[in-house]
């Protein structure tokens, strides 16, 4: 089997799935970390930004690496919902889970795109904008519109949903499965997920509830 | 428990060939024993139709008793039936209550071929063995059988997943029609095994690709396959089948 037909191949395709799934965790982690010093007040967050920046040509580098492996992961994914759709040409008049899937498990394809459409916004919103006033401020004038702010929580409350899933999902595709961490890998996944999202979601809740939030 | 008398109303798909379009026909059975099994209440059905001069409902049985792999049909949406951990034929009518409509269905995929009402050609699990699921021996003089000494745990993991039965039930029950259970559990059997060594790294990629070029769908791990099996087999087996090919695929000389 070459590298190409390797990679084509179903099993393949989950191990590229969930290496990328992998990197965009990661990513989300450091993510979640650079975000929390919106907590710590604007000061605090727009030094963060500013050290970011300070890094050169590490920016682009990096945000390129990043665009790559969404454009994988989602590319990927997508052929998997197609693939998998062909696999049961007619479906059953009567389904029923026998007990495995979880909400999350069964939306993966959708909540996936919504993040993709949520991750167009997010960009305009924060990235592609006119960075001529500080980052916090940037962020405040968004968050502050009740509109934007039930967005991002719906939003983020579909990543939180799609990684429910992922987080474990990735260790079973690369065969980390064993009864003596099971249990743990489970729960420990569900719980990382949930406090990573809690974290990003603080973020719009505060800055809608509390007046001085990021000022 | 007391056997009791029940009514009971079915939704069976029927269809004449692999060609014809096929439909839901509706059928009413009273005072069946709750001590019957699913498949001998379709005998009873089968028997009424035969004797009311009507073609009778065509489904795949043979040893009735869990261990052959040829029953099963999606009932209510779950392949063989409600119960964890049981096959179509020791299915029995006491686990369903008087009055219970029940939606018969075949299990349905692209790689399963519908034959005739509730059978199913699933002869493509068969081509999944061909390709790899299974060990060459040298014919010659038999060697003493205990000569490689296997551990207990491992001798268990791999009778635990030798206890697949090929019914498919995994296949009709994963929401993307993979499978990737029976395999797992074919290639996890072999693997842990010494006999099953020489062509462990073959025996992964073979089996895969020959599962991708009949049509299966791809594993998401949305686990319905282990809670529909009859033999409960795990997914720790897909898992090491995972392993078997990531290692077979990047790693082998
Ligand atoms: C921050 C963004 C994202 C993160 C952290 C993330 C993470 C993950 C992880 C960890 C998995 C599990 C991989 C596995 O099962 O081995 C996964 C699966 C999946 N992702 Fe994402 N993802 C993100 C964005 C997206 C986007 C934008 C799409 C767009 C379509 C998408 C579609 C999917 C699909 C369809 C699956 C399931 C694939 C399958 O199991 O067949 N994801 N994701
Ligand atoms: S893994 Fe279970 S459901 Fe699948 S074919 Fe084997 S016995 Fe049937
Ligand atoms: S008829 Fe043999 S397993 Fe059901």
């Amino acid at each position: 089997m070459t590298l190409g037909q390797t990679v084509r191949s179903s099993v393949g395709q989950k191990i590229l799935m969930a290496v990328s799934g992998i990197m965009l965790s990661l990513f989300l982690v450091v993510h979640g970390i650079g975000n929390s010093m919106t907590f710590f007040g604007s000061k605090a967050f727009n030094a963060y930004a500013e050290k970011l920046h300070s890094l050169g040509f590490l920016v682009p580098l990096f945000e390129l690496g990043l665009l790559a492996v969404f454009l994988l992961h989602i590319f990927l994914g997508l052929t998997l919902f197609l693939q998998n759709n062909q696999a049961r040409p007619v479906r059953y008049q009567m389904e029923k889970s026998s007990g495995g899937r979880t909400p999350g498990s069964r939306t993966m394809p959708y909540t996936g795109v919504v993040i993709l459409i949520f991750l167009v916004v997010h960009l305009l919103n924060f990235h592609f904008t006119d960075h001529s006033i500080p980052i916090s401020d940037i962020v405040r004038n968004v968050l502050r519109q009740p509109i934007y702010a039930l967005f991002y929580l719906s939003a983020l409350a579909v990543v939180a949903l799609h990684i429910s899933h992922g987080f474990w999902s990735l260790f079973q595709s690369l065969g980390i499965n064993h009864p003596k961490y099971n249990a743990t890998l489970r729960s420990g996944s569900l719980g990382a997920a949930l406090a990573l999202s809690a974290v990003f979601m603080l973020i719009p809740l505060c800055t809608l509830l509390i007046k001085e939030f990021l000022r | 428990m007391p056997s009791t008398k029940i009514d009971i109303n079915l939704k069976i798909w029927r269809q004449e060939n692999p060609d014809a379009p096929g439909s839901f026909q509706q059928y009413s059975l009273a005072g069946l024993s709750t001590d019957m099994s699913f498949l001998e209440m379709l005998d009873v059905l089968n028997e009424k139709l035969t004797l009311e001069g009507r073609e009778p409902v065509a489904f795949d049985h043979d040893c009735r008793e869990g261990i052959c792999g040829m029953c099963g049909a999606v009932v209510n949406g779950q392949p063989h039936g409600p119960e964890p951990g049981t096959t179509l034929c020791q299915l029995h009518l006491r686990h369903f209550r008087d009055g219970d409509h029940l939606v018969i269905e075949p299990f349905r995929a692209r790689a399963f071929r519908i034959e005739k009402d509730l059978v199913v050609d699933r002869s493509s699990l068969d081509h999944i063995i061909q390709a790899g699921g299974y060990v060459s021996v040298n014919t010659g003089g038999a060697v003493e059988a205990n000569t490689i000494a296997i551990p207990q745990q491992i001798a268990e993991q791999a009778m635990d997943a030798a206890a697949c039965i090929g019914c498919g039930a995994c296949v009709a029950a994963c929401p993307n029609a993979s499978a990737m259970l029976f395999l797992g559990a074919k290639v996890s059997q072999l693997a842990l095994l010494p006999q099953g060594h020489p062509e462990r790294r073959l025996r992964a990629l073979s089996m895969v690709g020959k599962m991708d070029e009949l049509g299966f769908g791809n594993c998401s791990n949305e686990r319905e396959c282990e809670a529909a099996c009859p033999k409960s087999i795990s997914i720790r087996h897909i898992a090491r089948l995972n392993r078997e090919f990531i290692k077979a695929a990047l790693f082998a000389e």
